[in-house]
């Protein structure tokens, strides 16, 4: 009983986050800018890296092997926002400009 | 179960490739490496879980440490390389 709770717990943590991974990875492929891509990457590095993790921590139940994947989940939900605001000021620094709206119908992004 | 997780993170990968070599500008390259780097730890993860080692963690979570690091020196080289050192002194001087 306990078991199969579990195991659907797991299970349910697990699709989740390899369906926000995809959505992060279709963001990724198919936005029209970079600033718009970067969140894209933020839903793989926040939603999709902790639900999938959350559901093996599951898996291990209460063990060094649960506290090794907290520890993984903590430095990611450290580094992915600094790492991202980083490359932001750079690529602004860099003479990137955001694509604003404009009223018009130029899709083509700025890139 | 773990196969599903790594099938997701296999199909992303490729996705995440595709923009890294497509990417128009260095930015978008640097994006999609550092978004590789963090599917790496998963796939790390997920792999140790399948094959019932969980040593494999320790991999993942020093790949998770030298990935960032990676990032953030290449985004350092990038942001300061070209400018030359007529516009470096100054900025080294505000940080200072």
């Amino acid at each position: 009983m306990l078991e199969t709770v579990r195991d659907l717990l797991s299970w349910a943590f697990i699709l989740g986050g390899g369906f926000f991974l995809i959505v992060g990875g279709i963001g990724l492929l198919r936005l029209p800018d970079f600033f718009a891509r970067m969140h894209a990457a933020g839903i793989i590095d926040t939603i999709g890296t902790d639900l999938l993790l959350l559901g093996m921590m599951i898996q291990a139940g209460f063990s060094l092997v649960t506290l090794k994947l907290l520890l993984i989940v903590l430095f990611i939900m450290f580094t992915s926002p600094t790492a991202a605001h980083a490359l932001a000021k750079a690529a602004l620094h860099g003479g990137h400009k955001p694509q604003l709206a404009t009223g018009g119908d130029d899709d083509r992004g700025a890139d | 179960m773990f196969i599903a997780a790594i099938c997701a993170i296999l199909v992303t990968m490729v996705l995440v490739l595709i923009r890294a070599l497509l990417g128009p500008s260095v930015w978008n390259c640097i994006l999609a490496i550092n978004s590789f780097g963090t599917l790496t730890v998963l796939l790390i993860a997920a792999h140790g879980f399948l094959m019932e080692r969980p040593e494999f963690l320790d991999i993942a979570l020093v790949y998770a440490l030298i990935s960032y690091i990676g990032t953030i020196a290449v985004l350092k080289f990038f942001e300061y390389g070209d400018l030359g050192p007529a516009k470096r002194a100054p900025l080294d001087e505000e940080s200072n």
